[in-house]
């Protein structure tokens, strides 16, 4: 399925916002530098409220050797994610959380690797984009992900989080056209979010063959950071998509274990295993 | 609603297209805005299938021959053209003269074969034969598992897991007719899951098989294609209407609105006349009533969300309301006051729902009722009293009948017992 014939003059509005340029923000310039030393980098996801001791997990995920901590910001309806972070999702909403309260316990927790936020664009459109951009900076959250704010639609949210120095990431997916491939991955900042497989967030036994080929795919278009999320499950896939990605993104495999009762320290085990895969 | 004031800004700069007659339900464009609302927000895995579709369909449209396959099968098997029926004695009743739009003679009971029917033969264009739906009460579940059967085509059902409970009776129809039902339990197990189920199904499965919307809604180019594949609806209405009455259209048009895809038809068919516009909205489930601004399953439309923008559980008698958004367009409507829209609440739907089965022969589906009911209420209040009325029946009420019936022995019930403790 190539949509390289459609919406050319849709992309090219897009393309040249001018966004992809300039300056360099903390997940970058962290990715960047552990390329040029020759590291994979590794990226962990956890729900922000999923459970008590969530403060605690994401401090483990530093601990273990995570590049980037991304935190979901907890949205009643999450179109993307499977049945594990849907239910951490309610879990954090239950027990009375809300992204805002999520964002501005951030600070709190003294994190010194680079936090990005993941959550959907109803969340920020509600809250009010110039406000919720603040929210996130003041909060030291150095990059958002917003699963349902395709390229075309992502300017204002760009404009507005650059404005308050958030390095905005989007994701490429094994059937995006090449051409969409450039100007996503001209307009993405911090890293290329790939995505692994065309499914769900959650666990998979084997590594599609779409994960390469899309890390591949976005390598082509780009000097950016490229990093694969969405399918890999285990230390030994997260070490076979680094064979040409220059880093993971680890979610359900986290986010299943905490929900299991796993505490901090087995989620540092659990992530050590995952840096020395890569290593 | 002040902070995101910029972002509405920001959308409506489209030029000159908010108060223009001529675009009025007309094509949204690439970027699928009315106004500012609707747009496309989904995750970038369903960009290519959401832009394969919208090409797909500008050719198809634009093409006598699709035009001619689908009328003929929506003429051959769904039984169109749809007849236009005065009500004698609820007219005399009321004291407006009421018209229905018989959408429950369609085939399958309801307006949406006119939907499923479009989609699937462009499923069929693009070489995909899967076909995946979600319901509400089932209506557009079993529309799209008849034109899965038509056509030879798979078919997998979404419908929320309190839905497949109160509308067991279509869940055996589906399968009947072939298809596969899944019974969400996500969430509030209603609708609005049963859209986040077959979205995610869609996300992995979206280069083989077809996403068959029920309604205006989702993402671009849905709620456009939808519109278009019910504005039969509509059209065939109004000429129906110059006939019946000497040349003139009726003074107002009137429709129940889920996600409003009878409505959209409906109105499709008189934007260009004098006609007043009115879609009815379940009173617990009202997203132009009570709802503000935000994005849900692809688009930007009016929602039942609370300060967080965590969407909120609409509650209604009628499955196929239970909806906490509207589609993007009919927001659009309202907010330029093309259309107007208004709610009736459960207790004066089930009296519809009797009413019209008594004075009329016609069993209406409850969605349909809310419809009826706003037009009884407000007859002689906002509808002056010899006005003539269309309402678009969207569907037959065979499928309530079962909770109709429970309804009215409850409140029986409840009547006597309250006389015994009086007593």
């Amino acid at each position: 399925m190539d949509t390289g014939t459609t919406t050319p003059d849709l992309l090219s509005s897009v393309a040249g916002s001018g966004t992809g340029e300039g300056r360099l923000g903390a997940i970058q310039s962290k990715l960047l530098s552990a390329r040029d030393s020759g590291r994979k980098s590794l990226c962990c996801y956890l729900m922000g409220g999923m459970s008590p001791d969530w403060q605690d997990v994401a401090r483990a995920i530093e601990n273990g050797g995570a590049d980037i901590v991304e935190i979901g910001l907890p949205f009643s309806d999450p179109m993307i994610d499977g049945p594990v972070i849907q239910h951490a999702s309610k879990l954090s909403l239950d027990s009375g959380n809300s992204p805002m309260s999520v964002i501005d316990s951030i600070p709190c927790m003294d994190m010194s690797i680079p936090v990005a936020v993941m959550t959907y664009y109803n969340i920020i459109y509600k809250a009010g984009l110039y406000r919720m951009a603040g929210r996130i900076a003041s909060a030291g959250i150095a990059g958002s992900i917003i699963a349902d704010l395709p390229v075309e639609e992502s300017d204002s949210w760009v404009t507005t989080a650059n404005d308050a120095g958030i390095e905005n990431i989007m994701l490429v997916a094994p059937t995006t056209s090449p051409d969409r491939t450039k100007i996503i991955c001209d307009v993405s900042q911090g890293f290329v979010y790939c995505v692994g497989t065309m499914g769900v967030t959650g666990e998979r036994d084997e590594l599609p063959n779409s994960a390469k080929e899309v890390a591949a795919k976005v390598k082509a278009a780009t000097d950016k950071p490229t990093l694969v999320g969405i399918g890999v499950s285990t230390p030994s896939q997260a070490a076979s998509v680094c064979a040409i990605a220059d880093g993971v993104i680890l979610g359900s495999a986290i986010v299943r274990r905490i929900t299991e009762g796993e505490g901090a320290r087995g989620i540092e085990n659990f992530v050590r295993l995952l840096r020395r895969s890569i290593d | 609603m002040r902070e995101t004031s910029s972002v509405a800004d920001t959308y409506s700069g489209s030029p000159g297209n908010i108060h223009s007659q001529l675009d009025v339900m007309g094509d949204p464009g690439r970027t699928g805005r009315y106004g500012e609302y609707g747009g496309r927000y989904v995750p970038e895995p369903l960009m290519a299938a959401c832009l394969e579709l919208e090409n797909e369909f500008r050719l198809a449209w634009a093409d006598d021959d699709f035009h001619n396959q689908l009328d003929s099968i929506l003429r051959s098997y769904g039984g169109r053209p749809t007849p236009v029926t005065e009500c004698g004695r609820l007219s005399e009743r009321i004291g407006v003269r009421v018209l229905l739009k018989r959408e429950d003679l369609a085939h399958t009971g309801s307006h949406k074969i006119n939907n499923v029917t479009g989609q699937a033969l462009l499923a069929r264009r693009m070489g995909k034969n899967r076909l995946i739906a979600e319901t509400g009460a089932g209506q557009h579940g079993v529309a799209t598992a008849t034109a899965a059967a038509f056509m030879g085509m798979e078919c997998t059902v979404f419908m929320g897991e309190v839905d497949t409970l109160r509308q067991e009776l279509n869940v055996f129809r589906m399968e009947l007719l072939g298809a596969n039902v899944v019974a969400v339990k996500s969430g509030s197990k209603t609708l609005k899951d049963a859209v986040n189920e077959a979205l995610r199904e869609w996300v992995s499965t979206c280069e083989t098989t077809h996403y068959c919307v029920g309604s205006v809604m989702g993402p671009h180019p849905y709620p456009w294609i939808v519109r278009e594949l019910q504005r039969v609806v509509g059209d065939e209405a109004r000429d129906q209407c110059r006939q019946l009455l000497g040349g003139q259209d009726p003074d107002w048009v009137v429709a129940c609105v889920g996600g409003g895809s009878n409505a959209a038809g409906t109105f499709a068919g008189f934007t260009d006349t004098s006609s007043n516009l009115v879609g009815v909205e379940a009173a617990g489930g009202a997203a132009i009533t009570h709802g503000t601004p935000g994005i849900l399953h692809g688009m930007l439309s009016n929602l039942l969300q609370d300060d967080t923008g965590q969407i909120l559980e609409a509650k209604s008698i009628s499955a196929g309301l239970d909806y906490p958004g509207i589609g993007p367009e009919h927001a659009y409507l309202a907010s330029v006051g093309r259309a107007r829209y208004e709610s009736a609440n459960d207790d004066e739907v089930v009296k519809a729902f009797c009413q019209l089965s008594e004075l009329e022969g016609i069993i209406p589906a409850l969605e349909s009722a809310h419809a009826v009911a706003w037009v009884i209420r407000e007859a002689g209040k906002v509808i002056p009293f010899g006005s003539t009325v269309l309402i678009t029946l969207s569907g037959r009420g065979d499928k309530d009948v079962s909770q109709v019936r429970d309804i009215l022995r409850k409140s029986k019930n409840d009547n006597e017992e309250g006389r015994v403790q009086v007593g």
